[in-house]
């Protein structure tokens, strides 16, 4: 971990003078909020702190803070936040994606990033549609969504990224709403600081095209469970649950990916014991 | 029936009106609305027996076409820009595969800088795939034009791409004939593919090749797309038979007879530089045009025809190759080689940028008064431009260039977009 101790920043020194675009009422006016309150209590100075995006209206973030920003094609934002860590071990790197760039088009990425565990935050606004497009079904969208490309709905069972998360090695796995200022504050501070990678996912209502989710503000609720680190008791907590549980889910003791390290030799004993789920 | 509607709205139709049996589709502007209209015609019951797929990217929209082609379904896809480029290897495969699967582009720039406005950077990088190229200067083309590619394709088993102006054409609302069920059924057989997944005769597709038979298997689809420059006019012609109108073909002339200079494009552009040329020809100058329709194939004799008796040749072209400058007009050198007919190259509309009826002329008059470079950019500000250079000549770390230019004129750099 590259984090100073904590500094003279306040959350309004990482914002960026750029107006956000977003529409009034977007969840991730939040998430940014969030991200910088974040910031500020890691003490990162803005210069060491890198923001990789995709495509997307969450991928506009980096944009609307005073951090570097990688705005990079769309589903690649992870490939791109892992090639920016290991060439410069010593910057504080958050990956900032939507559910469509990280997941449909950028899926492959997700897995990967898990199993590679590079030391780094990988945040997802989640608004379960397309926005950017105007309002297309991801594949967190509900199977019963109807659009006009998914003409009655897909009929598909919706992916659950923080399953996948888990089983793909992720060393850190948690939940927030991004209208729960505090507590996305709070988990994105603490992912930051796990070794390994992180990941995030923030339920961030689209009010336009999906406004059926301004009711998350009511159905998201903090977990009543503390977080764990047996991945087999978190998956099953996470595979049993309404889907709107917030909070930290697992805190992993996988070694992070290790720099300048080529020829990892594992002991598939270590590795069965990592994915014992 | 002629009706008042959008250019992706009117599409969608005729695609429906081809009886698809699988359309796969990943959202991307300016394609959305010609899909979307497909979905919404599927869930309205308009297209029988098509089964949609809204799949996870482009990436996967070409493969289960291509999947679905090669089991012998009717198959159509569409896209622009990031995505046909991310498409790309499945551009290459549909192509050697031999599999008639139709594709819409809705012309986009290619990022970085991101750039969600038209040109026709996306296409020409895929010029060289296999695929047969067409270019719709107006809706109705367009319209028309992929009637005509599924029977193109189908008779030939080759892929064939529809390109239609991002925008100017798919955002445009205007008068558009729709042609009816009978009249589309007249022209487009049933779909009688030449590989099917057979039980019968089971067989696997994608042998690998090696070099005793690469150059044979790859000359047939060079071969191919010669035999599609034979069949293209023939079917544009049977085209106007049934629906009484001349679509495609290769080349469209316009007030090319005793023209000294000839302004040479593809797709909507040509509706200007055809205004262009009236006024011109009104003030008495030599002018006229010819608009490119099949890029690929590439009609050499038709060009040679058109632009042998012209003094100079203008192209105006919505794509660069960097490090050379015009890719039309290198094919279009092709054609006039060994004529003393000088070729200009005009790089204009680039990510968007307006292509003025003043700045046309300007270029044509240049031309007949022998003042064009050979590579020249359509309203260049060569201010902004030489600022840069010096910039980044006295400043190793002249950080990223769209930022520092957006700043340099003024604008604040905007956070990308679609
Ligand atoms: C290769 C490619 N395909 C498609 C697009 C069009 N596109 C831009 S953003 C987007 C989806 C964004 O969805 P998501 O990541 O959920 O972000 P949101 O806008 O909902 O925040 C798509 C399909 C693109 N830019 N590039
Ligand atoms: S379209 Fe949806 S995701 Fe995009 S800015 Fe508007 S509310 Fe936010």
């Amino acid at each position: 971990m590259n984090i100073m101790q904590p500094g003279p920043f306040k959350a309004a020194n990482y914002k960026s003078d750029v107006t956000p675009v977003w529409c009034p009422g977007c969840g991730d006016f939040h998430v940014l909020l969030s991200l910088t309150k974040a910031l500020a209590e890691l003490g990162a100075a803005p210069e060491n702190v890198a923001l990789v995006s995709g495509i997307g209206c969450s991928s506009r973030i980096p944009a609307y803070t005073n951090c570097y920003g990688f705005h990079g094609v769309h589903g690649r934002s992870l490939a791109l936040g892992a090639g920016l860590k290991v060439a410069r071990p010593d910057l504080t790197v958050l990956v900032m994606s939507g559910d469509g760039d990280g997941f449909s088009i950028g899926g492959n990425h997700f897995l990967h990033a898990c199993r590679r565990n590079i030391d780094m935050t990988y945040v997802v606004m989640d608004n379960r549609v397309y926005g950017m497009t105007k309002g297309q079904p991801s594949p967190t969208t509900e199977p019963d969504w109807d659009s006009a490309l998914s003409p009655g709905g897909t009929g598909l069972s919706p992916f659950h990224p923080l399953v996948i998360a888990l089983a793909s090695g992720a060393n850190f796995v948690a939940r927030e709403f991004s209208g729960d200022i505090k507590g996305t504050t709070r988990t994105i501070v603490e992912a930051v600081r796990h070794p390994g990678f992180s990941f995030v996912e923030i339920l961030s209502p689209c009010v336009t095209f999906r406004p059926d989710e301004r009711a998350w503000k009511t159905q998201t609720h903090v977990a009543s469970v503390e977080a764990t680190d047996d991945p087999a008791r978190a998956a099953r907590r996470i595979m049993t649950d309404d889907g709107f549980n917030t909070g930290v889910l697992y805190r992993g003791r996988r070694k992070p990916y290790e720099h300048h390290v080529t020829d990892r030799i594992v002991d598939p004993a270590i590795l069965e014991q990592e994915f014992a789920i | 029936m002629l009706k008042q509607t959008e250019g992706s709205q009117a599409v969608a139709e005729a695609i429906a009106l081809c009886r698809p049996e699988v359309v796969c589709a990943y959202p991307i502007t300016p394609q959305t609305h010609i899909v979307e209209g497909v979905g919404a015609l599927v869930k309205a019951g308009k297209i029988e027996n098509c089964e949609f797929i809204n799949v996870e990217s482009e990436f996967a929209a070409l493969s289960v076409a291509i999947g679905a082609s090669a089991a012998g379904a009717r198959a159509y896809t569409a896209t622009a820009s990031q995505g046909l480029l991310f498409m790309g290897e499945a551009v290459y495969n549909a192509a050697g595969l031999g599999l008639p699967i139709v594709m819409t582009i809705g012309n986009r720039a290619i990022g970085a800088p991101i750039n969600i406005w038209n040109d026709h950077t996306d296409s020409m990088s895929m010029k060289d795939s296999g695929w047969i190229q067409l270019f719709a200067e107006t809706n109705q083309e367009a319209v028309d034009l992929h009637i005509q590619a599924f029977r193109l394709a189908e008779e030939l088993s080759c892929p064939v791409m529809v390109c239609m102006d991002g925008f100017i054409l798919t955002h445009a609302y205007e008068r558009i004939d729709v042609p009816s069920q009978e009249e589309v059924d007249a022209f487009l057989p049933p779909y009688d593919p030449i590989q099917v997944l057979d039980p019968v005769e089971p067989y696997s597709i994608g042998a690998m090749v090696g070099p005793e038979a690469f150059t044979e298997v790859r000359y047939l689809a060079h071969e191919k797309q010669l035999q599609a420059l034979r069949r293209i006019p023939e079917i544009g012609a049977v085209f106007k038979d049934v629906f009484g109108r001349q679509s495609g073909g290769l080349i469209h002339s316009y007030r090319t007879e005793g023209a000294e200079t000839i302004a040479v494009a593809l797709g909507s552009v040509n509706g200007t530089i055809k205004e262009v040329i009236d006024g011109m020809r009104d003030d008495g100058a030599a002018v006229g045009s010819v608009s490119i329709c099949s890029f690929r194939p590439f009609p050499l004799d038709e060009l040679r025809a058109a632009l042998v008796g012209a003094k100079h040749v203008v192209v105006i072209e919505k794509s660069l190759a960097p490090g050379l400058g015009g890719i039309v007009a290198s094919n279009i050198r092709m054609a006039l080689r060994e004529t003393a007919v000088p070729v200009y190259t005009v790089i204009a509309g680039l990510g968007g940028r307006p292509i003025t009826m003043n700045s046309l002329r300007e270029v044509l008059e240049a031309a007949g008064n022998m003042r064009l470079p050979d590579v020249q950019f359509l309203d260049l500000d060569h201010g902004a431009v030489e600022r840069e250079i010096l910039r980044a000549k006295q400043t190793r770390r002249a950080g990223p260039t769209a930022e520092n230019i957006l700043r340099n004129l003024g604008h604040a750099a905007v956070a990308g977009n679609d």
